[in-house]
């Protein structure tokens, strides 16, 4: 708005800061071009009955109807709704109490913190393929606890149609709550002591502190967590081709495997264009509200 | 002096690219990993290298369903191999539509491939609008059955000689702790050992009727039915399998933890790397002992278009030696595959590969589903059977019907 006031006396608005913009214009292209460029693209050919090679011929929303009729796809939501709700409420939970743990001035801070954060440096394939290992029933958990006695002991989450993806969120958290931790330390770390002095010469007892004045006072530490907890739960996908490959059978199948196996495996790229368009919409059906209310709304952002 | 060795080392660093070039490396990909394949791929590069260019491996692990999309993406992608395995069938069908591949037609009728290749059904797939772009090497056929010896001695009874005393021995497999069948986790396991099931029960002309014409009044029909009702069977067999890979599975075979395996004759070569014999420790049935028909999927080498002149001519070297009757020989049996031609000597075939050429000579031959159906197509096959195989609250009767589903869609 103040962009087009061209008095005499202000140097134009766009020509401040020349230097900065200039260099930023390689991101702002790559952003436009392969972003938004990208991601249109994929929308307008998600209407096309593409194959092996992109090819525009329009068949309106047959791509999507067979996508909601495909059971994989179901099952793939389905997945997705669950690992996503309990790694979310699970890994912030245990974050944030290994972070008040932390917080307690223990000793050997920094090793403890360490071995935390460990499991976050391994790449979501060597994280798969360790607790594929420890829970398949033949040289895993299940066998360690029987040969320790306890024969008719039953672990093995990955082969049980019902409760696989249970065994998939095991391994997410397992290499997620380190970061989350290090976040809502580095959260902690900045609530003034003062206020910790004045909730004790008040007699509030410590959980009352931390869940109605540190909580709410870490809003901003929390919104960071959320966003890079959910856009790792929506692109799921490495995660479950080492531990399962999507089975036993589809029952761990979720949708960022849909899209690659249609569109590479099946040479289907339409309708592996309409999957990713669906998923494309659920990120924004969260994030939209999100941002609204976050930089929207009335208020001021610098 | 120095100066003489500093031109003789610049003289080295620009002639080893430019003489790498003149003996024409030529990267092959494929997806033949396993202890067998390896051994078999390593006769195809011995053959090629013996022509004076270079073999360059390019093995994708992790079977064709992985390294498919890699080899796909490199062609379209502007980063094209020398050349590269698909099965036989329409898995490059755009690729060649796109005008990505070359036309192989010089050399095949210089070779007289017309007359050679038998059944001609596998250049038939290599060809597109007139013109041959691949070049066939294997013939496999998934109709077999792979049993144990041992695993059947254990439990107390006779070996079965068809799919019928098999589903009949399985409870007292299991009663001695053996996995009646294996089968393994990926997907193509479990849709490929329906469509053995398929043929053996249904027979030649209703696996032409479903898969050929597409008909969707016989996929829903009842002889589909009976074929779900064996599936059945099979899924009730296989449970506790636990094991991803087809070669794992295999592996349980040999070791006589399951008592039998549906899956194509590739698994031969595990059984051979393994020391074992054919009718002493392991029975192999082809068609399930039932229907002895097997069909001719198999593999054959695409060479992209390349604009490098050495390289394709290299190409051309390469196509000629695969087809040639040695190389076919020490390939295929390395590989446990059948020859595309028809006019080289396997004696040292073992029995179970006896029986198969037997078969193919007297033409009891289907094509493979892979040469029938769309990859489209056989992926939803695959959602499906995977799903039904794990799940076993999916009735045969709701399976059929998403079966028939899948064939009226068929292109």
């Amino acid at each position: 708005m103040a962009g087009y006031t061209q008095g005499s006396g202000r140097p134009n608005q766009w020509l401040r800061n020349l230097n900065a913009k200039i260099a930023s214009v390689p991101m702002i292209l790559t952003a436009v071009v392969i972003f938004l460029g990208g991601t249109i693209w994929t929308v307008v050919y998600s209407f096309t009955n593409s194959k092996l090679l992109p090819r525009l011929s329009f068949v309106g929303l047959d791509q999507y109807e067979r996508l909601w009729d495909a059971p994989r796809w179901l099952v793939s939501v389905q997945n997705l709704a669950i690992y996503g709700i309990f790694s979310l409420i699970f890994s912030l939970v245990i974050g944030f109490v290994l972070a008040a743990l932390m917080d307690q001035k223990i000793r050997f801070e920094n090793t403890f913190r360490t071995i935390m954060l460990y499991p976050f440096a391994l790449s979501f394939i060597v994280t798969g393929l360790v607790w594929q290992w420890l829970l398949n029933p033949e040289f895993g958990i299940q066998s360690v606890v029987r040969s320790a006695g306890w024969e008719s002991f039953t672990f093995d989450p990955l082969y049980n149609a019902d409760i696989v993806i249970y065994g998939i969120l095991i391994a997410a958290l397992w290499q997620g709550t380190g970061l989350v931790m290090c976040l809502m330390l580095a959260g902690l770390r900045g609530i003034d002591e003062d206020i910790w002095k004045a909730a004790r010469v008040d007699g509030i007892p410590m959980w009352k502190t931390y869940i109605f004045v540190v909580i709410p006072m870490m809003r901003g530490v929390f919104i960071t967590t959320l966003v890079i907890i959910a856009s790792g739960i929506v692109k799921v996908y490495d995660l479950v081709v080492a531990q399962t490959s999507g089975g036993p059978g589809i029952a761990s199948e979720v949708p960022a495997k849909y899209v690659y196996d249609y569109m590479f495996q099946a040479q289907n790229l339409g309708q592996g264009f309409a999957a990713s368009t669906m998923m494309l919409i659920t990120v924004a059906i969260i994030i939209v509200p999100w941002a609204y209310l976050e930089f929207g709304g009335g208020r001021k952002h610098v | 002096m120095k100066i003489r060795s500093f031109a003789a080392m610049l003289a080295t660093a620009v002639a080893l690219p430019l003489g790498a070039a003149s003996a024409a490396d030529l990267e092959v990909t494929h997806w033949w990993t396993s202890g067998g394949e390896a051994a078999a791929v390593a006769e195809l590069a011995k053959a090629f290298d013996a022509t004076g260019n270079h073999w360059v491996d390019g093995a994708i692990a992790g079977s064709g369903g992985t390294a498919r999309p890699i080899m796909i993406s490199r062609i379209t992608g502007g980063d094209p191999m020398g050349a590269t395995q698909f099965n036989h069938g329409r898995q490059a069908e755009e690729l060649v539509q796109a005008g990505l591949m070359r036309d192989l037609t010089d050399v095949a009728t210089r070779e007289k491939w017309k007359e050679i290749i038998k059944p001609a059904s596998l250049l038939d797939s290599c060809t597109i609008d007139g013109k041959i772009y691949c070049a066939p090497v294997n013939i496999h056929s998934w109709q077999w059955l792979w049993l144990s010896n041992a695993a059947f001695k254990t439990a107390g009874v006779d070996v079965p000689k068809n799919w019928d005393e098999f589903v009949a021995a399985a409870p007292a497999l299991e009663k001695a702790g053996i996995v009646p069948l294996a089968v393994g986790g990926q997907p193509w396991q479990a849709a490929g050992a329906f469509d053995v099931l398929m043929v053996a029960i249904a027979g030649k002309d209703t696996f032409q009727k479903v898969f050929g014409d597409k008909d969707e009044e016989v996929a829903a029909g009842p002889e589909i039915a009976k074929v779900f009702k064996a599936a059945d069977d099979a899924r009730r067999m296989s449970k506790g399998t636990n094991v991803q890979d087809w070669n794992q599975a295999t592996n349980m075979v040999i070791t006589g933890k399951a008592g039998g395996q549906i899956m194509g004759d590739w698994a031969q070569g595990e059984f051979a790397l393994a020391g074992q014999k054919a009718g002493t420790d392991y029975t192999c049935l082809p068609g399930l002992g039932v229907n002895e028909i097997i069909s001719t999927g198999g593999d054959a080498f695409y060479f992209p278009l390349l604009k490098d002149e050495e390289k394709s001519k290299a190409q051309e070297a390469l196509a000629s030696t695969l087809l040639d009757p040695k190389t076919q020989v020490a390939f295929n049996l390395k590989k446990g595959s059948l020859p595309v031609r028809g006019d080289v000597d396997l004696a040292a075939a073992n029995d179970c590969m006896k029986k198969g050429l037997d078969i193919l000579a007297k033409g009891n031959v289907i094509q493979g589903t892979d040469q029938l159906l769309s990859a489209d197509s056989q992926k939803q096959k695959e959602d499906l059977f995977s799903e039904f195989f794990a799940n076993s609250s999916i009735t045969p009767e709701d399976a059929q019907k998403r079966f028939a589903d899948i064939i009226a869609n068929a292109e």
